[in-house]
């Protein structure tokens, strides 16, 4: 959605269930679905869209491990090489006191990562004006959207006979 | 796509609702005047803010000799508040997190509010160990950054400093989990919106457009978020009676502490959580959504974990008599029938016998009952802290040192001040963000909205 004056066709559904049917059928025929919004998230949806599982857990991983090192290695540097000191008559290595600050730390860097990245990939952050095709994608309607300009106008006419026969409640062009 | 649902769940979400009326619902009270109530709790919630700043600054102004801690009673009210509030916020994060994980789609209707409750909470908790430094403009000392003083390093061994990194990592955790829920919900809001109104839940909604691929990675986030939540929650107030455990002080020396803990910060948190609902569901008519199903399986927790918080007391008893150790005994003795004898009594009636009304269906769904079960858990909860910190510190080793401890107007002023300061917050929640995860409550309407299960029967 980040071109300029890009032709919308989309449809708005009443029901998950209904949409579900639709998005089934598109498949079949082979349309080019180019979004799909709904206001709450509907499972199954990401599976008909072939969405693949996301992989954010995998830079929550790295970030946690890099907290976790980062927080064990620099109280180990701080205890034994830049400044020693005995603690209770306890080593300057003491490993188990340095592992509540390492745990919350390996969180620490895991969440903050994880949060950015998401943001970050789906384009949004503070500020951020995206289009809305319709205000009621956020209440009650389900929408599936098609790019206008990537079809010929034979192809839009299927298009639109594929939102009647899924009973889509209403079909709106929208230029955005 | 619906779910197996056993037929004996209660609905939770009652009305009929379709999904435009949730929407309906949920948004209107941030959209029109607040009520003459919502202006006489806002005003009386500022009052209390008022005197919270006059005791922050007398105790800034005139040190902390303006609080009546003395040689050995170095703790006291400041400690127990701080304990207190850290364990109220411990429920939001296990409402959000940990029933997300369990799959209890009960937590929707409650999780919002719950978390802002956590995060508020936290936010007091925060004010007294800030305060207690006593030169609170050096209080950024305890961050380990390379400094010319050496470089001087803080003490890791230190499990006050393990708190600090315990408590700051939880209030952003909480943060970021609670916002990147709120995110779609103000998206909501922005779509109902007209003007001035629009670009600011704009900017709060981050431009949120609910695209498939964004609601896949949304949930994934949420269910990580949530997976590392679970034991962060379970860190903090384990690392909080770390304060306690690691000392050689009797009494407090014991390796049941962090079970012990976060039990009673899940028992006082969910108390509070009842209180805040039971006011909120009423005054912004937000019965079908928290309905008297929550408020039961929120009863049935206050019941386990008090009743858990009550087997740790006893346990303590036994374990002192057990040990054979005079100084653990005394502490215990002197804790059940010294000088601070009364908060013992009012610790174990409110926090062990009154909670075990809720064997009773009729008490666990009766609204009035809750709401003053509630209150009595949170006081309990507070005497609970209090008799560990300040019996425990009035009779140590040496008896010339033992003395007798009362607070002065500055300490109460700070610990009415912080309920001024929580309420104004969470009031000021109310207005501006929707109290129930309207996305999440949706989702679930399906399967638990009371249209869809008579149906099934």
């Amino acid at each position: 959605m980040e071109n300029q004056n890009k032709s919308v066709l989309f449809g708005l559904y009443n029901d998950e269930e209904v949409l579900m049917s639709a998005i089934q059928q598109a498949n079949e025929k082979h349309l080019d679905i180019m979004e799909v919004f709904t206001p709450f998230p509907v499972h199954g949806v990401d599976e008909l869209l072939g969405f693949k599982e996301s992989r954010l857990h995998i830079v929550g991983f790295i970030f946690g491990a890099i907290g976790c090192s980062f927080a064990f290695l620099f109280m180990t540097w701080v205890f034994t090489a830049d400044w020693p000191i005995i603690f209770g008559g306890k080593p300057y290595f003491s490993a188990p006191a340095f592992i509540p600050i390492t745990f919350e730390l390996t969180v620490l860097f895991a969440s903050i990562a994880m949060v950015v990245t998401f943001y970050a990939i789906c384009g949004l952050w503070p500020g951020k004006v995206n289009p809305t095709l319709d205000d009621r994608i956020t209440d009650d309607k389900f929408c599936i959207a098609f790019d206008a300009n990537a079809h010929s106008e034979e192809e839009l006419n299927a298009i639109k006979l594929f939102f009647s026969e899924t009973n889509a409640e209403e079909v709106h062009t929208k230029d955005i | 796509m619906s779910s197996v649902v056993s037929p004996i769940r209660q609905p939770l979400v009652n009305g009929g609702k379709t999904y435009h009326q949730i929407t309906e619902d949920i948004c209107s009270p941030t959209e029109r005047m607040p009520s003459t109530q919502w202006f006489i709790a806002f005003a009386v919630s500022i009052a209390f803010l008022g005197v919270f700043a006059f005791s922050v600054f007398w105790t800034v102004y005139w040190g902390i000799g303006s609080w009546n801690l003395n040689r050995t009673i170095g703790w006291s009210w400041d400690i127990t508040n701080f304990v207190w509030w850290v364990g109220i916020g411990h429920a939001g994060t296990l409402i959000s997190a940990i029933l997300l994980l369990f799959r209890q789609k009960w937590r929707t209707g409650v999780n919002r509010a719950a978390e802002a409750m956590t995060i508020f909470a936290v936010i007091c908790a925060g004010q007294y160990p800030l305060l207690h430094v006593g030169r609170i403009w050096l209080v950024f000392f305890i961050f380990p950054y390379p400094n010319t003083r050496g470089p001087l390093w803080v003490n890791f061994n230190s499990p006050l400093l393990w708190d600090v990194f315990a408590i700051s990592t939880y209030l952003t955790v909480s943060l970021l989990f609670w916002y990147t829920g709120l995110v779609p919900d103000f998206a909501t809001l922005r779509d109902r919106s007209k003007g001035i109104r629009r670009r600011i839940y704009n900017g709060l909604s981050f431009g949120w457009t609910g695209s498939a691929k964004h609601w896949q990675r949304w949930e994934a986030l949420s269910l990580i978020l949530a997976g590392l939540a679970t034991p962060l929650v379970l860190s903090v107030h384990t690392i909080v009676s770390f304060d306690f455990a690691t000392s050689v002080i009797p009494g407090w020396h014991t390796t049941i502490f962090p079970p012990y803990f976060v039990a009673g910060a899940i028992f006082s948190g969910f108390a509070m959580v009842q209180t805040l609902m039971i006011i909120t569901r009423k005054v912004l008519k937000l019965q079908d959504y928290i309905t008297l199903e929550h408020i039961e399986s929120m009863n049935k927790v206050i019941l386990v974990t008090g009743t858990i918080v009550g087997v740790a007391y006893l346990t303590e008893l036994f374990n002192a008599w057990d040990s054979g150790y005079i100084y653990e005994q005394f502490a215990f003795y002197n804790r059940v029938l010294g000088p601070f004898y009364w908060s013992y009594i009012g610790m174990m009636t409110c926090n062990v016998l009154s909670p075990q009304i809720f064997w009773w269906k009729k008490m666990r769904r009766n609204i009035f009952v809750t709401f003053i079960m509630s209150l009595f858990v949170n006081v309990g909860m507070w005497f609970e802290r209090f008799v560990i910190i300040a019996t425990t510190l009035a009779r140590d080793y040496l008896p010339s040192s033992w003395s007798y401890y009362t607070p002065t107007w500055v300490e109460i002023g700070l610990f009415v001040g912080t309920l001024g300061l929580f309420f104004t917050l969470f009031l000021l929640f109310t207005r501006v963000a929707p109290v129930v995860a309207i996305a999440e409550v949706k989702s679930i309407l399906k399967t638990s909205g009371d249209q869809y299960s008579h149906e099934e029967h």
